[in-house]
């Protein structure tokens, strides 16, 4: 084995993404002279969520709105419980950031005024399908240093403080020792941890980026950093088979909801909350509710469309989700004439459009001295999109930065590193002393049966109970014990292996965190049979965890909700 | 599915191995051209193959989702792309998107 590559830096930031290439620009402005750092599984050009790139900005301030009424509307949106601090602190630099990234060339249209173009209350229409190449080219111009493939594997510490991160070399196989003043988690939430909506030879055709897998919740929770309100899952209303997003067509296009019978089940059923309008948990929920009962499948009713209106749709879709466009072409389906058949996605962790992630300061500090967490592993604040995780990253990069300024490099503690290294290159040990185990996708393919069948996946229409949450912990630690039989044949492999070891660190929290909410808060996304209704007398506050690293333990703790926004929680 | 290549077009530049989120794209040590070495793990975001500059690359979903027939070929230009979509009729539609306000500039 190779010895390890040594790096030094200031501020390392690990994920090269939305979050990630904002935060190490804004390092670069306000601390021209701090060496700052992208450590990236893929490469910065064309990773993560925004590889294919994005055709609106759903998180922006359109005329008339303020921080505090957009802080209303994700309060009610998420049933009445987010951390305002949280929200309301990137709601002050949503504008901003869009802005600042319209400087760097992505094109926005304009109406008559100079004024963006409103899809939605707080979206905004853009071209951005080369939206990532844009962000990796003022990464690049800023002076920021990128290590292009190479996945994070565990955060480095010295007295219980990060000192930087361990990653493995996707091309070289050797491992990445790269010591930082401070460092920033900025990877994507985790894809993958529930069977998916296709399987075989289909199985990544899915909305989230199936490469987002939860390494950076995985090295958290193996550090011991404290996580918050993981039983917040994301299931995404999509568009059946393909899985592409439907804002596009509901917000852009006005197509609404209806059932196999043609009602239009979301203006009669969920009127009291809001119809079409309704939060974005009720507007998965339902359709769920509607093919439970024998009254699916459901579509999204683009009837009618003119063909000018058809050709527009299409070529929004070739900005984020070109699949689709393919996909109707290939099946000969016109949405002018037939109305698109929408699903709910395999459950995902993303704290982008839920909550689930490090607990954090308003300054995006987390639990752990000299680590701080942005985007899609930061919890608290829901409906952050790709702007807001933008506005995170600047965020957690101003604080990181001045933590920097202020500290020394530390020296990561050896016996760490070494029982680290053996970590990481078990699986390809094992292989090339014996060859015989278990690969990465069988893993992967039994993580996601126990899933989906006692966690509330697809299969059971995503409702939970406290007895199939317990089979759920039992079957995941009988696959724990299996984790020495992983083998790896060659790098990709050994990073599929860690892939799936860091969804199921990740998995084990999530059970626990959706056995400790003893009510219904977010029906869709978290609905108990057990506790069907939503109790605000005794669950409005945070569910958080700790994993012990010496012991293994999930402990779980609760943090108080504090209203600071005034105003009726379930009203946007 | 996933992606297929054609072999004759692929000059063995290595652009699309560079380039894949899943990094899924390798190069065939002997003849030295791309191929696909885990095409179910394809996401289907097609920067592989808006990335080839010979056009060598195809998205093909899997058959459990789509028909045979159809394609869809990026073209990548400074500032804007061009997207040709084939029906299975032989019917092409097209489509520009503009990409990106300043060629030059980041």
């Amino acid at each position: 084995m190779l010895p390890p590559r040594v790096v030094e830096t200031d501020v390392l930031i690990i994920g090269g993404g939305t979050a990630g290439c904002l935060a190490a620009v804004e390092a670069k402005e306000v601390r021209p002279d701090l060496r700052v750092t992208i450590m990236e599984k893929a490469n910065v050009e064309r990773s993560g969520c925004l590889a294919a790139g994005m055709n609106a900005i759903n998180a922006y301030l359109n005329p008339g709105e303020t921080p505090e009424s957009f802080v209303r509307y994700v309060r009610a949106d998420a049933m009445g419980l987010v951390r305002e601090d949280l929200v309301l602190s990137l709601a002050k630099e949503l504008n901003r950031v869009v802005k600042k990234v319209e400087t760097w060339g992505l094109p926005i249209p304009k109406d008559d005024k100079g004024s963006y173009l409103a899809r939605g209350r707080w979206n905004i229409r853009i071209y951005g399908e080369s939206l990532k190449p844009i962000l990796a080219r003022a990464v690049y111009k800023a002076g920021v240093a990128v290590l292009n493939r190479v996945a994070a594997t565990g955060l480095l510490r010295r007295g219980g403080r990060v000192v930087g991160a361990i990653g493995l070399g996707v091309r070289d196989g050797r491992l990445y020792l790269v010591k930082a003043k401070a460092t920033i988690v900025a990877t994507g939430g985790a894809a993958g941890i529930y069977k998916p909506n296709n399987d075989g030879s289909a199985h990544h055709v899915m909305w989230y980026c199936p490469f987002n897998t939860g390494a950076g919740y995985a090295m958290g929770i193996r550090a011991g950093a404290e996580m918050t309100t993981f039983e917040m899952r994301f299931v995404a209303l999509r568009t059946k088979d393909v899985i592409a997003p439907t804002g596009t067509l509901a917000l852009g296009f006005g197509a609404r909801q209806i059932n196999a019978r043609g009602e239009p089940f979301l203006q009669t059923r969920f009127a009291s909350w809001g119809g079409e309008r309704a939060p974005t948990c009720l507007r998965v929920h339902a359709p769920t509710l509607e093919a439970r009962e024998g009254r699916g499948p459901c579509y999204l009713d683009t009837r009618g469309l003119s063909a000018a209106k058809v050709k527009e749709l299409k070529a929004a879709y070739l900005d984020m989700y070109p699949n689709l466009v393919l996909y109707w072409a290939a099946n000969g389906i016109d949405p002018a004439v037939e109305p698109v058949e929408i699903e709910g996605t395999e459950p995902y962790l993303v704290g982008g459009h839920c909550q689930a992630g490090y607990w954090v300061e308003e300054d995006r500090r987390t639990t752990l001295e000299g680590l701080y967490a942005a985007g899609d592993v930061a919890g608290g604040a829901p409906y952050k999109f790709v702007s807001g995780c933008w506005a995170e990253g600047a965020i957690a990069a101003r604080a990181a930065a001045a933590y920097a300024a202020r500290v020394d490099l530390s020296e990561p503690e050896p016996e760490e590193v070494a029982a680290e290294t053996a970590r990481v290159y078990a699986p390809a040990r094992r292989y090339e002393e014996g060859g015989d185990g278990v690969t990465p996708a069988e893993m992967e393919e039994r993580l996601q049966k126990i899933m989906d069948r006692y966690a509330g996946g697809i299969s059971t229409f995503y409702a939970l109970h406290g007895e199939s949450l317990q089979v759920a912990l039992r079957e995941l630690s009988r696959l724990r014990a299996q984790l020495p039989y992983l083998v790896a044949r060659d790098r990709h492999e050994l990073v599929k292996a860690h892939e799936v070891i860091d969804r199921l660190d990740v998995a084990e929290v999530l059970v626990h965190h959706l056995l400790y909410r003893r009510e219904t808060r977010w029906p869709g996304f978290q609905t108990r049979f057990d506790y069907p209704e939503r109790d605000d007398a005794h669950w409005l506050k945070f569910v958080n965890s700790r994993r012990d690293p010496e012991t293994g333990r999930i402990e779980m703790y609760e943090r108080p909700y504090r209203q600071l926004v005034p105003g009726d929680r379930y009203r946007g | 599915m996933g992606i297929t290549v054609k072999a004759e077009q692929c000059t063995g530049c290595g652009r699309c191995v560079d380039i894949c989120p899943g990094d899924l794209l390798a190069l065939l040590p002997q003849e030295g051209k791309a191929y696909l070495r885990s095409a179910r793990d394809c996401w289907g975001c097609m920067s592989c193959v808006k990335s080839c500059p010979e056009g060598a690359l195809e998205r093909r979903l899997p058959f459990s989702l789509a028909g045979y027939g159809a394609s869809l070929r990026p073209k990548v230009h400074e500032t804007h792309i061009v997207w040709t979509l084939r029906y299975p009729s032989g019917e092409v539609e097209e489509f520009a998107v503009k990409t990106r306000e300043h060629p030059g500039r980041a």
